[in-house]
């Protein structure tokens, strides 16, 4: 699904977020990205979702080369992929229902099939009844299921999440968490870029660690049955 | 300020029975679990499947919710709306209802050159007999209505009856005043604008026959005038397009500042895959609705004009036995006006949109 082969990135000014940074994450496949603040995690996210492009190496993700995508067509490519912010990103003078829809409202689907598949999505993240509301008032945790609920709505085959509980407490990081293993066991491709070690080294999932933009350690998944290149 | 990009309306009422949630909720599990299956056949997009009808109606559709959003939009901040509105009026208003008045002008004075007629003094040998000759060919000219022969006899009369010199008359032994044709141009062509029109053309035509001594037009002036109003259109030009530039750069300015006032919100739809075209299109329809608001109330504001002049302007003709009416804006020239104001709107977006939405990207 995400395939990362001699990666650079190189800002102006020399600063060099990546070197040689290489990685496969097989479809379905449900990994966390850790590293101190600097080590390039951000970097990764953002080259996989467009945002910045590699300066050398080729990115590959859903089986596409993204250095082969035109700035016409990044919005498509990134329809296919659902995002989550620490900072949630919502659109404060919409409701919850609402801004769950733009991902719907943007792809131009009917009304029905956006209200059907809108409460489809908060009924997973367990806000159905808050639909109406706006998102200031909800808290913390409850903003953080609504962003759940937005980059979901569009079935993306992959979810990306940049410190998704870094505002949240223990309690509340782990039922996201549960969250996102709800959606990789249904087959989507998760990866969490995190560096809260205490609540993801307790997971029994794959972890990359990145220093200084480069690979420090690629720790396999324990106890899974899933089989890893 | 509400959302500006299409928001997702909801029938009223019915969707918020106490009964329809549960409802909804159970049905939308449907969805969430044929998702699993759907991934396992390795993530195809619905979008996909989708027919070209189904594209087409969704397109016009998104496009007819994102102008009432905007209008809806607009709608809540009249005064600004109507602020904005009114410098594109203004700016079309000013030089529409001055080209109506030179319009009306030239009207006019098209009506004053059907009554020139042109004088050929012809030489004073020229025998009556000659004179008629010379009247049937220029009658034969294209452009000519009549041609009224004066001879030398008739003009001595004439001049004895009215200018009081008979005396001083009878006291020459020959004739002094020459024959004269009065050519009367004919009438219900408008003169080209610039030249002196018709007449001018005729005249040129009638100068150099044989036996023409001198060939005069009795208003000279309308050619002058017809040459002042000339004068006058070119300035409208300039002054019209100096207005619309300057009602160009407010639009701009206005749909800049929307854009900058959206900022976060833009950031997050590019996040999230909306396209360029999606992004520009709430703005592109604010700066149409400016637009087409304008024309609309510029249209108004000549009419009005118009007809707050039309009785004294109706006072002033009847003072001069004449039953000039001042014309209107008609139905050609109201539309051009209202799409004149569409067009503006819409381009001060354009420029303002291209310029300022691709600054922004995500970080």
């Amino acid at each position: 699904m995400i395939h990362f082969n001699h990666v650079e990135k190189r800002y102006a000014g020399g600063y060099e977020a990546l070197s040689q940074l290489s990685f496969n994450i097989a479809a379905g496949e449900m990994v966390f990205l850790t590293g101190h603040s600097g080590a390039g995690k951000s970097t990764v996210l953002k080259l996989i979702t467009l945002i910045e492009r590699a300066s050398a190496g080729q990115v590959m993700v859903n089986g596409q080369n993204l250095a082969a995508i035109t700035r016409r067509r990044i919005p498509y490519m990134r329809r296919s992929i659902g995002m989550i912010f620490q900072n949630h990103k919502l659109l404060n003078d919409r409701t919850v229902f609402d801004n769950v829809a733009l991902p719907l409202v943007i792809a131009g689907y009917s009304r029905d099939e956006i209200g059907r598949r809108v409460r489809a999505a908060l009924d997973k993240v367990n806000l159905l009844d808050k639909e109406r509301l706006y998102p200031v008032i909800l808290s913390g945790g409850e903003q953080q299921r609504v962003g759940i609920a937005r980059a979901v709505v569009n079935k993306p085959p992959l979810l990306l999440a940049d410190e998704p509980t870094g505002n949240l407490d223990p309690e509340l990081s782990r039922e996201i968490m549960a969250l996102f293993e709800q959606f990789n066991h249904y087959g989507v491709t998760v990866l969490i870029a995190s560096h809260d070690l205490d609540l993801i080294t307790r997971m029994p999932y794959r972890i990359l660690t990145l220093k200084n933009g480069r690979l420090l350690a690629d720790t396999q998944a324990r106890g899974h049955e899933r089989a890893i290149q | 300020m509400k959302g500006l990009f299409n928001r997702v309306k909801r029938r009223s009422g019915a969707t918020f029975s106490p009964t329809r949630p549960n409802r909804d909720a159970r049905r939308g599990e449907v969805p969430a679990q044929a998702k699993a299956k759907a991934k396992a056949r390795t993530g195809v997009r619905p979008k996909q499947d989708r027919g070209v009808t189904q594209r087409i109606t969704a397109y016009l559709r998104q496009h007819l919710q994102v102008a009432l959003a905007s209008l809806g939009q607009l709608s809540r901040s009249p005064l600004a709306t109507l602020m904005t509105a009114s410098v594109i009026a203004i700016a079309l208003a000013l030089p529409a209802g001055l080209y109506v008045v030179l319009k009306n002008a030239q009207q006019l004075a098209a009506g004053w050159d059907g009554g020139a007629q042109i004088s050929l003094f012809l030489s004073p040998e020229f025998t009556d007999g000659q004179a008629l000759q010379l009247a049937a060919q220029v009658r034969a000219l294209p452009g000519v209505e009549s041609v009224q022969v004066i001879t030398r006899a008739q003009a001595l009369r004439e001049f004895r009856q009215l200018s009081g010199f008979g005396a001083a008359l009878d006291g020459l032994d020959e004739n002094p005043l020459p024959a004269l044709l009065v050519v009367r141009p004919a009438l219900g062509q408008a003169p080209a604008e610039g030249s002196g029109g018709l007449t001018a053309d005729l005249l040129a035509r009638l100068k150099p026959l044989p036996g023409v001594q001198l060939a005069q037009v009795d208003m000279e002036w309308l050619a002058r005038l017809a040459a002042l109003l000339a004068v006058l259109q070119r300035g409208l030009l300039i002054l019209a397009a100096l207005l619309v530039l300057a009602a160009l750069l407010i639009v701009g300015n206005t749909i800049r500042l929307a854009i900058q006032g959206r900022r976060d919100e833009i950031e997050i739809i590019k996040l999230i895959g909306a396209t360029d075209n999606f992004i520009q299109r709430p703005f592109l329809y604010n700066g149409l609705w400016y637009g087409l608001f304008g024309g609309i109330i510029a249209w108004g504001l000549v009419s009005l004009s118009l007809g707050l002049l039309q009785g004294p302007v109706q006072q002033l003709a009847l003072l001069y036995h004449s039953n000039f009416a001042l014309g209107g804006l008609d139905g050609l020239s109201s539309l051009l006006l209202v799409s004149a104001g569409f067009m503006l709107g819409l381009g001060g977006s354009a420029l303002a949109v291209k310029r300022h939405l691709a600054a922004i990207e995500p970080v």
